[in-house]
């Protein structure tokens, strides 16, 4: 078994793009501790150009999503697509090629924008000349990772790879719309449209459906039993297809862009948000009968962790696109905690999932710390859970005060209590990323075990 | 279906170009009457702050932007713009006023598409968050130079400011320099158009 994997799955393009991604974890969550600083008067480096915090919040936003999650999104496809089809990708040159591209991607996006050359195009304000190389390396991962699917002899096609196809038409051709046309076509109200479309399309077009892919893979295959319905499955794929692409002006509500794209928008983003439960429904159904995997298997906690923020975002987020919520909550504390929830809480932490499950295959060593990793999980929830509340609070005080006619200083000041908890929630996470690292590492640094005690299911046993 | 991998890159496509046609193309399309103003169409309104600026710091004003004309503020204008984007300014500051939440009372009329119709807005700086106020109404609320202090330390002229500086906008003697002048000049430009009086919104 072990033979046939290595041949099938190229486990070192693996370890390099899931320890990128570590990295790259690390610069966007120091960057974005830094910027929470600044909303104490306390930011570590004032007066300094290129570490100015509106710079530094950009290489945290960017990073977080091309470097942390793009890279662990890579792996996790690498992994998985050479599996469900029995076929290898196109070319491991290629797959290097790709790899060395990305992270020069992302090398030129942190300087880039440290150097002043940010986008504003939010979520893309990697800078205009590193765009083209975007484009090109994502045609290049297309093709790599298609060519399998498409050579495949299997019977059918598994569900992951509904998703990882729709994923891989729809990425570039986000990436394209966002980066280009609000930049040097559309000008105005019809290009924030646009931009409503990508930031929206970035998570929804790129980030969820890999993500869901991945889910569909290494659920079923950590439980040891298929997925609880097929046809909600084709429920879940279907609508999300059909609804998350139109519904982009819902970041832009009550502005300037016509009505009738706006109600649009709202009815699409109430419509996909009944579609999801669907899916989060088969999940659950599928853990049904082995929810004691939730204690036992820390991979496993981590994704329904990551479905249960999921569920609750999905909630959140058919209430607060209403025009009522509007008034209130945007431009509010309350849409950082929603975005943190999202990214971090279930796409974070759905890769945290993956490196439990892959970081001791692609080193080829069982993990040397296993009590840290329980401990990176306590802590990064319960951090992430308090600046979620915090930061939602926040928000509806700034709202209220704002539509009171108060001094705008007084919701500056109203706001430095919670801006204080931010702080330390984020150090709680930056903290769990400290064990997270140690564990890493020394797993990474520890002996390779003879063949003979090289545990297979490494993630299966008990933790914690 | 589930035999055919084309079919779900095909079914990607598009719902990707049918919701690009909702909520992109249409939107488009129904904006396209208003006329696009160039920068240049734009500056030709010189601004009574830009002429104060070269009053204010003449040296400084002479050695990077010469005279006061439309040429001189058209530059101004982009290199204040791409100052401002540079700096993410646009992360915290949005730049359009909604027609609810007393908005209109706190920061003036509620925005229009026919302001944003201009290659100033290439691209469009409206902003998805407040950390501090929106913009979109600051002409001529505050002078050149308690801009100029304000950007060089914002807590100078607000104690409770949680901005960031900005000194390098500014030469050795506190003065600001190329980029400090154009980012004051593309601040005081924002709701220049705004009508006294009615309150009346028209193209900038």
């Amino acid at each position: 078994m072990q033979v046939a994997e290595r041949s099938l799955v190229n486990l070192a393009l693996v370890r390099w793009h899931l320890t990128a991604s570590a990295i790259f974890m690390a610069v966007s969550m120091l960057g974005g501790l830094a910027y929470a600083f600044q909303f104490n008067q306390l930011y570590p480096f004032p007066g300094v150009e290129w570490l100015s915090p509106g710079r530094v919040r950009m290489v945290h936003t960017n990073i977080a999503a091309y470097g942390f999650i793009a890279n662990a999104f890579i792996a996790g496809l690498l992994f998985a697509i050479p599996r469900l089809t029995n076929k290898p990708i196109l070319s491991d040159r290629l797959g290097w090629l790709i790899f060395g591209a990305w992270q020069l991607v992302l090398v030129l996006t942190v300087g880039g924008i440290l150097a002043g050359y940010g986008q504003a195009v939010e979520w893309g304000e990697t800078p205009i000349f590193v765009d083209p190389l975007v484009m090109i390396g994502l045609v290049l991962l297309v093709i790599n990772m298609s060519v399998p699917i498409f050579r495949t002899e299997e019977p059918g096609l598994y569900v992951s790879l509904w998703y990882f196809l729709a994923a891989f038409a729809w990425t570039g051709l986000v990436y394209f719309m966002g980066n280009y046309l609000p930049q040097f076509w559309v000008p105005g109200t019809a290009g924030a449209a646009i931009t409503g479309l990508f930031i929206h399309d970035l998570v929804g077009l790129f980030v969820t459906p890999i993500g869901w892919g991945l889910m569909y893979f290494f659920v079923p295959v950590l439980l040891r039993k298929p997925i609880w319905s097929h046809a909600l499955s084709l429920i879940g794929f279907w609508g999300i297809a059909f609804f998350y692409p139109m519904q982009g002006v819902h970041h832009f509500l009550l502005s300037p862009i016509p009505m009738y794209a706006q109600y649009g928008a709202i009815v699409a983003t109430i419509a996909v948000e009944i579609v999801v439960l669907t899916v989060i429904v088969n999940f659950f159904g599928t853990l049904h009968g082995r929810s004691e995997a939730v204690r036992g298997n820390l991979a496993i906690r981590w994704f329904y962790t990551g479905m249960v923020m999921y569920a609750l975002t999905c909630l959140q987020c058919a209430f607060q696109v209403t025009l009522t919520f509007q008034k209130i909550i945007h431009f509010t504390d309350w849409v950082v905690a929603h975005a943190h929830m999202v990214m971090f809480g279930v796409f974070g932490f759905w890769i945290y999932g993956m490196f439990v499950e892959l970081w001791p295959r692609a080193y080829g060593r069982p993990w040397v710390a296993p009590r840290l990793l329980t401990a990176h999980y306590w802590l990064t929830l319960i951090g992430l859970a308090l600046m979620v509340v915090d930061l939602t609070g926040a928000g509806l005080v700034q709202g209220f005060i704002w539509r009171s006619l108060a001094h705008w200083g007084d919701s500056v000041i109203a706001s430095m209590p919670f801006w204080w908890v931010r702080t330390l929630s984020g150090l709680m996470i930056v903290g769990a990323q400290g064990f997270f690292f140690y564990a890493l590492w020394a797993t990474a640094r520890s002996p390779v075990p003879s063949r003979a005690t090289l545990p297979v299911g490494v993630a299966t046993e008990p933790v914690g | 279906m589930e035999k055919f991998g084309a079919s779900f890159l095909i079914a990607g496509v598009v719902t990707f170009f049918l919701g690009f046609f909702l909520q992109g193309v249409m939107p488009v399309l129904t904006l396209s009457s208003i006329p696009t103003r160039t920068v240049e169409e734009i500056a030709q309104n010189v601004i009574p702050q830009f002429e104060q600026l070269a009053k204010d710091y003449p040296e400084e004003f002479a050695r990077y932007f010469g005279q006061v004309d439309a040429a001189s503020f058209a530059r101004a204008l982009d290199l204040g713009r791409d100052t401002y984007i540079a700096e993410a300014c646009f992360h915290c500051h949005s730049q359009f006023v909604r027609p609810v939440s007393n908005e209109d009372l706190r920061f003036g009329p509620v925005s229009t598409p026919e302001e944003y119709q201009n290659l100033m807005n290439l691209p469009h700086l409206f902003g998805t968050r407040r950390v501090g106020p929106d913009l979109i109404r600051l002409a001529g609320l505050y002078s050149n130079d308690w801009h100029a202090a304000h950007l060089y330390k914002p807590t100078n002229v607000a104690p409770y400011s949680v901005m960031p500086e900005y000194p390098w906008f500014f030469d050795d003697d506190k003065r600001p320099n190329e980029r400090g002048l154009a980012l004051i000049t593309y601040l005081q430009w924002l709701g220049s158009w705004v009508e006294e009086g009615d309150g009346g919104v028209t193209a900038p």
